[in-house]
């Protein structure tokens, strides 16, 4: 699939082999269909059509096509065990197909631990509706009633021994019809896969070294571009000498649209020299002194950030309480930093079609504003999601897309590849935003808290090109007719953005939640793990035990005086009991920590325990052990929830104690690996994951739910070590070292 | 022309002037294990074996591996078989994204190479250079010891 570039509409359903159509189904309805439809879940609300899903192929295979992709979070082989079990079919039956907009429903942006809730219900209810259809035409063509016969692998079996498939019933035809949402599900008992830790599909072709990923794409006849961008965010491009370029060997053209500038040639290695040789040429206005710099970004936000909304309000305020205690916390910039440079591939066929391959997590929306970007249709951008490297969140696969589009406008006919450069990669992806949180509590005088005020202060988490607008795309805004970037924006909930997570889960007799918010964007931000739950889940974690430790009580059972949930509090007591949170022994320089959350407030539950070792003479913490529970609701596949929560648990530790984005008044500083250090395996504690499944319950996503719990634990675990209480993240050696200085 | 035996073959390559090695072995060789990650030898996406040492290929020039034998992702496995170590990293799921995994069992395999029995923290010192966004690390120890156990 990688290999051949596919272009066309009509190479694309061959290559498929799925979508023939000989005869529709669209007027069947299911036996014991109610009158009324059933409301439709998840994703299936807005792609009803059964074949937009699933289609029955007559090779005996069953062909599954979803929306989200895979980020390496393992959904498309969740989705699979779901499909697989509803359709009463072994696994390897099933081809997937995710992300490409030509063939797949549009289930928007694969996000915010989105997968699980929207996907997999309709998955399900998808298959369960047509292993119905199919019963029913058994039933017909065997002349048996559908409630004799059974079904073993695809293959239908009645009563009286006589059989038919799901190939033979359907052969060539797809089902045209609209999901009623009414098909029963398989009973849970019976599951064969649901539930099981099935080993990911896709890992095995990545881990022998066959083309797996948008980077390894090797296209017939592809150029290779390469972007060179403005040595700073608002730098505009005077003027620049192409020749030096244009002479380079294998150059076929340089590309310049306003201060957009690239280069295309027949090799990687020589687009990039022809691409610092046009950097060595150009000459950029470069405005200074105008951003906060990394140290000064949290007055600046305190300054800016006006625009304030109080979402939560309950309970009725004490008036007092014995005393008041406050405190705040300071959460600076993250990076995704995946480890692969972002990528794509592009083509302008004489068909009039871009066809982009890339590794977008909104291929639908990003394609739309590619198209208005471009002037063209959005039906004629045609984006295939292809894997990439890890991107926890809106990384730059969008900008590769846009950009690789951009260049491959300027060559119709061939495919332009474009990955860029790390320092590229570093300086211009969208970050995580700075954010500042306070918490005020009145105590009455057992410590309990009477009243809670949370405030914080924050730029956008979330500037998605997946809304249609071409001004999200970083190149859109350095065309000669730029798009100018629309201001950031914040949302309330049930999803929240700087919001997510604010709202402490705990019942307290009166507590307000206040987001103060700027649409200003000192530095580019998006959607990063978590959002705004990191840095929320930070700070009322590590309050949780200020109050604790003011009121004389263990920081566990001061979090059960105030969690109602069940589900919450058997985490909760779950990582304490695995860690052995009652038989621990303090040691000199050693810590324990314990932090929870409910991501979203609703989604999954998540507690975690850590051990930390802090070097008395140079600050240096290390994690010793890591233990955590987790309850994603009903569980597909335990072993990719593990995988998750052992990788944003290793993932909040690196944030947590080494990064920050570095920049002074001009620009970024932060761009590479030794300017922007992240956690290496002598650094990586081993992590203890314990699952409680809760049958029948919702499916919930893990993929950013221990982002907070993790930064929480470590806050308090350095506390309880040094009893020094350290609030501005991250941990660095110096700042503990100021800290234990007094 | 670049003459060296890749994967136990023996290959010539004609390429450009200051081509890497890994865009000689990606490009022209349609080797997919070593991945451009950094490009400034600090991370280990691209790791290679070179006279059974790990190499950094994104910084070493083409012509440096003249003569020499070249090994990547793909020297390990038997067509569709996954070789012991590449196993061990699908028994243990030792992967997110899996974009630096080949760096990373390039390494691990230099290591046991010359060490079958290596401890847990000499798994890690082996290790530390090749970095993992995901936070797969965790994994990826267990996998190496249990190829090597
Ligand atoms: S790509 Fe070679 S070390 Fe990063
Ligand atoms: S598994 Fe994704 S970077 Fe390591």
């Amino acid at each position: 699939m990688l290999d051949q570039f596919r272009t066309t509409r009509r190479g694309l359903m061959k290559a498929g082999g799925y979508l023939t159509v000989a005869f529709s189904l669209s007027g069947w309805i299911p036996s014991g269909a109610a009158a009324q439809d059933a409301e439709l879940p998840g994703d299936l609300a807005d792609n009803p059509m059964l074949n937009s899903w699933i289609a029955i192929n007559e090779d005996g295979t069953v062909t599954l096509k979803i929306g989200k992709v895979e980020l390496g979070q393992g959904t498309k082989t969740s989705a699979a065990q779901i499909a697989a079990d509803e359709l009463y079919i072994d696994m390897d039956r099933l081809e997937v197909i995710s992300g490409d907009t030509w063939v797949v429903p549009n289930e928007g942006t694969t996000a915010g631990s989105g997968s699980a809730p929207n996907c997999f219900p309709a998955v399900q209810a998808a298959s369960a509706e047509v292993r119905g259809m199919l019963l029913e035409m058994a039933a017909e063509q065997l002349g048996q009633p559908a409630d004799q016969l059974t079904i073993e692998n695809g293959t239908i079996t009645a009563g009286d021994g006589s059989e038919t498939t799901y190939w033979d019933l359907v052969s060539g035809g797809e089902f045209e019809r609209e999901a009623s949402g009414n098909a029963a599900l398989m009973p849970i008992e019976e599951q064969r896969y649901i539930g099981q830790p099935i080993p990911r599909l896709d890992l095995p072709a990545k881990i022998i070294g066959r083309p797996a990923y948008v980077q390894d794409i090797r296209a017939e006849n592809m150029a290779h571009g390469k972007i060179v961008r403005p040595p700073t965010y608002d730098a505009t491009l005077e003027s620049v000498d192409t020749s030096v370029a244009e002479g380079m060997p294998g150059v076929i053209a340089v590309v310049r649209d306003g201060s957009f500038l690239g280069v295309i040639a027949e090799r990687d290695g020589q687009a990039l020299a022809a691409a610092n040789a046009l950097a060595e040429n150009a000459s950029w206005n470069v405005p200074e002194g105008n951003l906060p710099g990394n140290d000064g970004i949290f007055d600046w936000l305190q300054a800016e950030a006006t625009d304030s909304t109080e979402y939560v309000n309950t309970g009725s305020p004490s008036g007092g309480g014995a005393k008041t205690m406050e405190a705040t916390y300071y959460r600076p910039y993250h990076m995704h930093g995946s480890i692969g440079t972002s990528a794509a591939v592009a083509q302008m066929g004489d068909d009039g079609v871009m066809t982009i391959q890339n590794a977008s997590q909104s291929v639908f929306g990003t394609g739309q504003s590619i198209a208005a970007m471009l002037g063209m249709e959005p039906s004629n951008v045609h984006m295939q999601h292809i894997d990439g490297s890890g991107c926890y969140g809106h990384n730059m696969a969008d900008d590769a897309a846009a950009d690789a589009a951009l260049l491959a406008r300027a060559l119709p006919g061939r495919p332009v590849r474009l990955q860029y450069t790390r320092e590229q990669e570093h300086k211009w992806e969208p970050y995580g935003s700075a954010m500042v949180m306070n918490i005020r509590a009145n105590v009455d005088d057992e410590g309990n808290v009477l009243d809670w005020h949370y405030n914080n202060w924050s730029t956008g988490h979330s500037t998605r090109p997946s809304g249609g607008d071409p001004g999200q795309l970083l190149s859109a805004r350095y065309l000669e007719e730029p798009f100018e970037q629309p201001p950031g924006r914040d949302w309330g909930p049930s999803s929240y953005g700087a919001g997510r997570n604010a709202e402490a889960k705990y019942v307290f007799p009166h507590q307000t939640m206040t987001v103060n918010f700027t649409p200003k964007m000192p530095l580019r931000v998006s959607a990063t793990r978590g959002l705004g739950a990191f840095a929320n889940v930070f700070a009322i974690e590590s309050f949780m035990d200020e109050l604790a430790s003011d009121a004389g009580v263990d920081p566990l059972e001061y979090r059960l005086r105030f969690l109602e949930d069940e589900r919450a509090r058997a985490v909760l007591m779950k990582t304490a009991e695995e860690f052995g949170w009652d038989d621990w022994e303090p040691q000199r320089g050693r810590g324990r920590g314990i932090a929870f959350a409910q991501y979203k407030n609703y989604a999954a539950i998540t507690a975690i325990a850590l051990e930390v070792q802090v070097n008395q003479r140079n600050g240096r913490v290390s994690v010793v052990r890591a233990t955590a529970a987790n309850d994603s609701g009903h569980m597909v596949n335990p072993d990719n929830i593990a995988n998750q929560i052992e990788g944003g648990l290793i993932q909040s530790l690196s944030w947590a104690l080494k990064e920050e984005v570095r920049f002074d008044d001009t620009q970024v500083l932060s761009n590479d690996w030794a300017s922007y250090p992240i956690l290496t395996f002598n650094e990586v504690p081993n992590i203890d994951v314990h699952l409680i499944n809760s049958p029948g319950q919702p499916y919930l996503g893990t993929g950013e739910t221990s982002q907070g719990p993790t930064v929480g634990a470590l806050a308090n675990a350095i506390t309880n070590a040094t009893g020094v209480r350290y609030r501005r993240l991250p941990f660095l050696p110096s700042r503990i070292s100021d800290g234990l200085r007094g | 022309m670049v003459a060296f035996r890749l994967n136990g073959e023996n290959v010539d390559v004609d390429v450009p002037e200051n081509t890497t090695l890994l865009e000689m072995l990606s490009l022209d060789l349609n080797e997919y294990g070593p991945k451009f990650g950094c490009g400034l030898s600090q991370c280990g996406a691209c790791t290679v074996l070179v006279d059974g040492e790990p190499v950094v290929s994104c910084e070493t020039d083409a012509t440096a591996v003249t003569g020499r034998s070249v090994e990547t992702l793909s020297a390990l496995n038997d067509g569709d078989t996954a070789g012991r170590l590449q196993q061990a990293f699908i028994d243990e799921q030792a992967a997110q994204c899996g974009y630096c995994t080949s760096g990373i069992i390039m390494r691990a395999q230099a290591l046991l190479d010359q060490n079958p029995n290596p401890s847990e923290s000499e798994v890690r010192t082996a290790l530390n250079d090749n970095l993992c966004r995901c936070g797969s690390q965790a994994r990826v120890i267990r996998a190496v010891m249990r190829a090597a156990g």
